[in-house]
């Protein structure tokens, strides 16, 4: 019983390392769309689309991080269509990111059909579990080095946020446009990159669900991630150091299936598929208020008001 | 709970609403003058949609595809003869109900996009309270029974959705694309386990309803009642929200919060009927799809129509009476999926691409609003 727990336990660890990092590079990316007061809810769109363009870069030219790259491009791209778009006037950025949701996912899967049947190389883990004899263990600790790139990611924008005239920038941009434009500042040109830089991660995030875990592309890849880590960024108070530990739980729970399922237990499989959902929409009611706007929250931020 | 109408003495005397698009101007203007006004709300759409369309088009030629051939597909697989366009009038009907359910939250300023969710929820209810009553109870009580249960689990599936809106500031669209998912995974879930017909062994669903409880066609046709019953819901859903003292109160609401909450308004129970009349109408969807073409609820019902709705509702402006035009369009467009797929080798989601397209150029439209002085004659006032 208790050696059934730890298997489950061990599975959960190295699923939440897996399933977390694509909740990360989103997460990531929206939090620096949002600390400069816009949204996106697009980022489904985004990750489905990396996901695609990363697996057929990767099939065609043999090498797994050019295919993470070509995603964070077309994610780019996808997050400069969002970013113009919504610098026009009476334009909702909701509604946009709607729209790139469903542009998005169907652009992938138009060109992606023919890539669902061959199998291009993968990302290679590098193992960490050397030092133990438990195959569980060592293959819950063959971690994938997007994960710890995505780690980097996080620190250097934390760093950025509170240390650089360009995080200043951003801020300034998310909390006061008006404060920025009287300070000489283009805001919506800052917001324009921060969403294209930020669609440039949510893409190398669908670089990592089809090149490493789970590692292969179909049409059901992604069923809400880049949704559930647009909310994961309210959990997160917009600090890119607290979305890692979010993703990381989203990571877990989304491991929570799987992880049972490894031990036999296959009873309501289907509902513990929904509890990444469930745990996302509990977290939302448990950090939302109706009276007063979530504690640091960008000014400009629409959306979660 | 949708009793949140209140007494006509509650509402303001003043213009509070004025600020709700699109605000028609008042009838001391002539006709001449007020359908000039008024045609900006058709002319950009229109122009947004055939803009889409070019942009579509120049994506085929670059695929190395005919424009030329997916318009007569199109227009043969949704439009050209009696059958195709029957066929097309039975797609649209998802698509209408699925559309109310985007539109009633918006005249209350609410982005809600759980349609899918209801959809799919209330067709398994649907189904689930049939199963036990087949061959037991007539028809006659039973598809009664079926529509309550669709209806109310529908409505309360989105309501969840209005009610943590109200209660906790949950942000709507969020929260209604994901009890959308945790939808799918209950449908799922017993649709695999508890309610599962252990004698089909292709694809897991519900037990068949059988034939004498499903939804016929009317007379004459080859259309499911779920059109009509569409057709007459978004009439009677316009009436709501235009000519009541619900529909005002909502639309006071949607145009300002604020000033609601001043007044008085119970925007708690306009917000949560709102959204339990849209989760209705999407739940209602599903119940057409069960009783009416599949016969029994699975996988199948997640078929895209909450999503498709989407954009059928905003291209309608959010105007109940015009998404059914709209959505008689793409439901043509659906409905020539299949054809465009077999006869031009392109893949499913060719419609998904293009619906896409529509959706982004339709909101670029957006900002061409209030631009030309055509659309605003020397007499007419600012309407802001």
């Amino acid at each position: 019983m208790s050696a059934g727990l730890v298997t489950v336990l061990i599975a959960m660890l190295g699923g939440a390392i897996r399933v977390s990092t694509p909740f990360m590079f989103v997460a990531l990316g929206e939090c620096l769309t949002e600390k400069s007061g816009r949204v996106n809810l697009g980022l489904e769109g985004t990750l489905v689309l990396g996901a695609m363009v990363a697996y057929a870069i990767s099939y065609h030219t043999g090498s797994p991080w050019a295919g993470v790259f070509a995603a964070g491009v077309a994610g780019s791209v996808l997050g400069a269509m969002h970013g113009s778009i919504c610098s026009l006037p009476k334009v909702n950025d909701v509604a946009v990111g709607i729209a790139m949701m469903l542009f998005g996912t169907g652009v992938a899967f138009f060109f992606g059909k023919p890539y669902i049947q061959p199998t291009a190389p993968r990302l290679s883990s590098i193992p960490f579990g050397g030092f133990s004899d438990d195959a569980n263990l060592r293959s819950a600790l063959d971690i994938n080095p997007l994960f710890f790139v995505g780690i980097a990611v996080a620190l250097l924008m934390a760093w950025a946020f509170a240390n650089t005239r360009w995080g200043l920038i951003v801020r300034t941009v998310g909390d006061s446009a008006a404060a920025a434009k009287a300070m000489g500042i283009s805001v919506d040109r800052v917001r324009f990159l921060s969403t294209t830089v930020g669609g440039f991660l949510a893409g190398v995030g669908g670089a990592f669900l089809s090149l490493s875990y789970p590692g292969s592309w179909n049409q059901g890849l992604s069923s809400g991630q880049g949704l559930m880590a647009v909310a994961l960024v309210i959990f997160a108070r917009w600090s890119p150091l607290r979305c890692v530990l979010a993703a990381l739980l989203f990571g877990a729970a989304g491991a929570l299936g799987p992880a049972l399922q490894s031990v036999g237990i296959t009873q309501g499989y289907y509902f513990f598929n929904a509890a990444p959902y469930i745990l996302t929409l509990g977290l939302m009611i448990a950090t939302s208020s109706a009276t007063h706007s979530t504690r640091d929250m960008p000014g400009e931020l629409t959306m979660a008001k | 709970m949708s009793s949140g109408v209140p007494a006509a003495n509650e509402l303001p005397a003043g213009t509070l609403g004025a600020t709700t698009p699109p605000s028609a101007p008042a009838a001391s203007y002539g006709f001449w003058t007020r359908l000039r006004v008024n045609s900006e709300y058709i002319v950009i759409p229109a122009f947004a949609l055939l803009m889409a369309a070019l942009l579509f088009a120049l994506f085929l030629l670059a695929i190395g595809k005919s424009p030329v051939d997916f318009v007569d597909y199109v227009w043969r697989g949704g439009f050209g003869t009696a059958f195709s366009f029957q066929n097309t009038l039975q797609r649209s009907s998802p698509l209408i109900l699925t559309a109310l359910a985007v539109a009633i939250p918006a005249r209350i300023g609410l982005i809600m996009i759980g349609g899918e969710g209801a959809l799919v929820l209330g067709g398994f209810a649907a189904a689930a309270i049939a199963v036990p009553m087949v061959g037991v109870v007539p028809p006659i009580v039973t598809m009664p029974v079926m529509v309550a249960a669709a209806v109310i689990v529908g409505g309360c599936w989105v309501g969840i959705a209005g009610y943590l809106k109200y209660a906790r500031g949950v942000n709507e669209t969020i929260s209604s694309l994901l009890l959308t998912y945790i939808g799918i995974a209950i449908m799922n879930f017993f649709v695999e386990g508890a309610l599962r017909d252990a004698t089909n062994p292709n694809k897991p669903s519900t037990k068949p309803i059988g034939e004498a409880y499903m939804v016929g066609h009317i007379p004459g046709t080859q259309v499911h009642w779920g059109f009509l019953v569409g057709v007459l819901l978004s009439v009677a859903l316009y009436v709501l929200m235009t000519r009541t003292t619900f529909g005002f109160a909502a639309r006071v609401t949607g145009g300002n919060y604020r000033a609601a909450l001043a007044q008085g308004l119970p925007v708690g129970r306009l917000i949560v009927a709102c959204a339990m009349i849209a989760g209705g109408c999407a739940g209602l969807a599903g119940y057409f799809e069960v009783a009416a073409i599949q016969g029994r609820a699975n996988a199948s019902l997640a078929a895209g129509y909450g999503f498709t709705g989407i954009l059928v509702s905003f291209l309608a402006r959010h105007n109940p009476v015009v998404i059914v035009p709209v959505a008689i369009l793409f439901g043509g467009l659906v409905a020539s999926g299949g054809l465009i797929q077999r006869r031009m080798g392109l893949p499913d989601a060719t419609v998904l691409v293009l619906q896409g397209l529509i959706f982004i150029v339709l909101l670029v439209s957006e900002t061409l609003y209030g631009r030309f002085a055509i659309f605003r004659p020397a007499d007419v006032k600012d309407r802001t």
